[in-house]
């Protein structure tokens, strides 16, 4: 058994009852407690992940058969806008911040954030954001309908008047993200328990803490171009427009400077998350440490010099053309390097396929699919074909779905015993799991042929010859979607019920995390454990 | 294990002095944005990507020689913006000039409606490597172009290309474009 006493052999896990958490709404408005914050963030990432697939069947509901059947194209072109935003803003990156704030200092031996009261602010004031954003649907003039990636002019000129609730919500947004990050890299850095050097902490650890510093190099490019927009818009300024010495092109290189960096801060807290949950199901250690380490920093180095990939039809000079092809196609070379070092971990392991694992694996297999997509895309004069198809909305889709959200889920299941002292229903998870898996194969699989046959992005109705993989595609939409609805019946229920857990809960795990009890108590590490030798 | 139990962080300050720094940083950030605009200039400025052609250029300020060996042909284009009504066409398709030499070509413009309107030509160059080359002493693009309802006018063009132009471009393409800007300039239009 660890030696978690302190000095005087105080049990430090014992909840003091005179100041546990409050009781009612106040608790949760007022809380400055890392766990109490990253379990608001989680549901509200889970209600946006709901919101943003609402808006997602309704895009498949409409493109199930050629013709024009359910809505019409301007509130189509709405629902493809809203899907982006709130699956982007509102459900991947709120739940990736979740999850750090909950486990970040529990794998560092620390007793909270660095800077609790400035976290409460960081999740409060996203719910107000989003309801601002949702709000529009509602308004005459309609929800954004330019696109996730909003570009001028469409976005300035040409936008709904809602253009400036959408820009002030992305200020929102961004200011959250900011001030999350600050807090993330603070306690990363000064709150470590001692012993618990860069080189022995936890790879999820590592890979937010690349992370937050990624999000605080461009969520401020893009809340400059969103007030450029602003600016644009109200007053009078012509960034880009033409006819006033502008350039819309120029929006599409400081909106991608800031969306490529972006697409990483979605895939890296997976990266982390991964690489905990497989050597804990394959009981052996992670394979490449090291090597883990250097690759994502290079991932996050590498992601700042490839943005005009999303631009190679835009009229760029061969010169552009070659130098964004090559620094985006090495970037698979570290990314190789990680894939690899999680097939190694799993070599001559001892392995059980908990419903953790299973979205791991399945990540391991469909994000690097996903890769090779990005590839595909990678190379520029191929993807004067692929550009603006459905074969760039199956490869992102493979690297964000099977990618993101499926770590997002694998981390869930494998911190819920953690969290709430109960095992989940493995019988209903593993359910979750394959039909999760075989929806979004058959949602997402045809698009990749629908792309490579011609047919475009942000489409409302499509050339009959597109019919059938449509038909598919929107068959696999809804068993993927209302899958998710088990999901939420199995967190619900562990919350409430479930065979008890212990503080290891898995077999093979390692970490601080799991020397404390099940479920954790309200304040873990008032007093610093010590740090093993020779951890990682 | 050890008797003394303390944080890696020695104080609370240690957590203000990152914070500031990691502060600053996102506002650099942000300006970095908006430093991103004029950047993006000087950037096509030098090495002439997207076409353009610069500002108003002295021609009797520079020794120009009237290279008579070499013909370049100029080709001229002009289109209206989205919403811009305008009849406008360059008089003359091309013209064949040597470099250094001065020459003068119009754009006929014609106002339709029954408005005023304010238009702003926009140039650029194709190929882009040309841009560098070919120099405007006057242009109707240097100012908006006010016309009543009905008005015409021939704009002039003067420019030459510069005698150091690249062997290898026999050919280019300066396009305009014209944008209707009458809400940016109202006291023109009311005149």
């Amino acid at each position: 058994m660890n030696n978690l006493g302190t000095a005087d052999g105080h049990d430090m896990h014992h909840d003091d009852s005179h100041h546990g958490p409050s009781k009612g709404i106040s608790r949760w408005l007022y809380t400055t407690n890392h766990k109490d914050i990253g379990s608001l963030y989680l549901w509200f990432s889970l209600a946006m992940f709901l919101l943003g697939g609402t808006f997602a069947l309704v895009i498949r509901l409409e493109l199930f058969q050629p013709g024009l059947q359910f809505v019409e194209p301007n509130f189509f072109n709405q629902m493809t806008t809203m899907h982006g935003l709130v699956m982007v803003f509102g459900a991947v990156m709120p739940a990736f911040v979740g999850l750090a704030n909950w486990m970040i200092p529990m794998m560092i031996g620390a007793p909270d954030m660095a800077l609790p009261r400035m976290n409460n602010w960081s999740f409060w004031i996203l719910p107000f954001a989003f309801t601002m954003l949702a709000s529009t649907l509602l308004m005459e003039a309609g929800a954004p309908n330019f696109g996730w990636t909003f570009y001028a002019p469409l976005s300035t000129t040409y936008a709904p008047e809602t253009v400036t609730f959408f820009i002030f919500a992305i200020h929102m947004m961004g200011a959250s993200s900011i001030m999350g990050s600050i807090n993330i890299i603070a306690t990363i850095q000064n709150l470590r328990a001692p012993g618990m050097t860069y080189m022995k902490m936890p790879l999820f650890v590592w890979t937010w803490l690349i992370t937050a510093y990624l999000l605080l190099a461009v969520m401020p490019v893009l809340a400059g171009v969103v007030t450029m927009m602003l600016f644009d818009i109200h007053f009078g300024t012509s960034f880009f427009n033409a006819s006033g010495g502008g350039d819309p092109v120029l929006f599409q290189h400081v909106f991608w400077f800031f969306g490529h960096p972006e697409v990483y801060i979605m895939i890296l807290p997976a990266f982390g998350i991964v690489s905990e949950i497989i050597p804990t199901f394959s009981r052996k250690r992670l394979f490449g440490y090291d090597s883990m380490v250097y690759a994502t920093s290079s991932i996050a180095f590498l992601s700042f010099i490839v943005w005009a990939h999303h631009m190679f039809t835009v009229g760029m000079p061969l010169a552009g053309e070659l130098f964004f092809m090559y620094s985006t196609m090495i970037i698979a070379v570290p990314t190789g390097v990680k894939v690899f070092n999680w097939i190694s971990t799993m070599f001559k392991g001892s392995i059980s396929f908990e419903v953790p694992m299973l979205f791991a694996i399945s990540f391991v297999v469909l994000f690097t699919f996903g890769g090779f997509t990005g590839l595909m895309l990678a190379i520029a004069p191929a993807d004067f074909q692929y550009h603006d198809t459905y074969f760039v909305v199956a490869h992102f889709h493979y690297v964000l779905v099977p990618g993101a959200v499926f770590s997002i889920m694998a981390a869930v299941y494998y911190w819920l015993p953690k969290w709430t002292g109960n095992m989940y229903d493995e019988t209903l998870g593993k359910l979750h799991f394959w039909l999760s898996f075989v929806g979004i194969n058959i949602l997402f699989f045809p698009q990749h042929f629908l792309g490579l046959a011609g047919m475009p992005r942000r489409i409302p109705d499509y050339a009959l010859q597109f019919a059938d993989f449509n038909m598919v595609s929107s068959i696999g939409a809804f068993l993927f979607g209302f899958s998710q609805l088990l999901f939420v019946f199995v967190v619900i229920k562990c919350v409430r019920v479930g065979k008890k857990a212990t503080d290891e809960v898995w077999d093979g795990s390692h970490g601080l995390e799991w020397t404390v009890p099940s479920p954790a108590p309200y304040h873990t590490f008032t007093t610093p454990p010590s740090i093993p030798e020779g951890s990682h | 294990m050890s008797e003394q139990v303390k944080q890696e962080s020695q104080t609370p300050q240690n957590n203000s002095r990152l914070v500031l720094k990691l502060l600053l940083g996102a506002v650099g950030m942000f300006g970095f944005g908006f430093a991103l605009v004029p950047l993006y200039d000087v950037f096509c400025d030098i090495t002439g990507l997207n076409g353009k052609t610069g500002g108003r250029y002295s021609y009797e300020a520079v020794e120009v020689e009237v290279d008579e060996e070499r013909l370049v042909t100029v080709q001229f284009r002009a289109m209206n913006n989205a919403n811009m009504s305008w009849q406008f066409e360059p008089v003359e398709s091309q013209v064949q000039v040597h470099p250094g030499e001065l020459t003068e070509v119009m754009f006929y413009a014609r106002n339709p409606s029954s408005s005023t309107i304010v238009g702003q030509a926009v140039p650029s160059v194709s190929p882009f490597r040309a841009a560098d080359y070919l120099h405007k002493t006057e242009c109707f693009c240097f100012s908006q172009q006010t016309l009543m309802a009905g008005e015409d006018i021939n704009m002039p063009l003067l420019f030459f290309i510069d005698q150091d132009i690249p062997e290898d471009v026999t050919k280019l393409t300066l396009s305009y474009t014209l944008f209707d800007v009458t809400a940016n300039f109202q006291q023109a239009a009311s005149l």
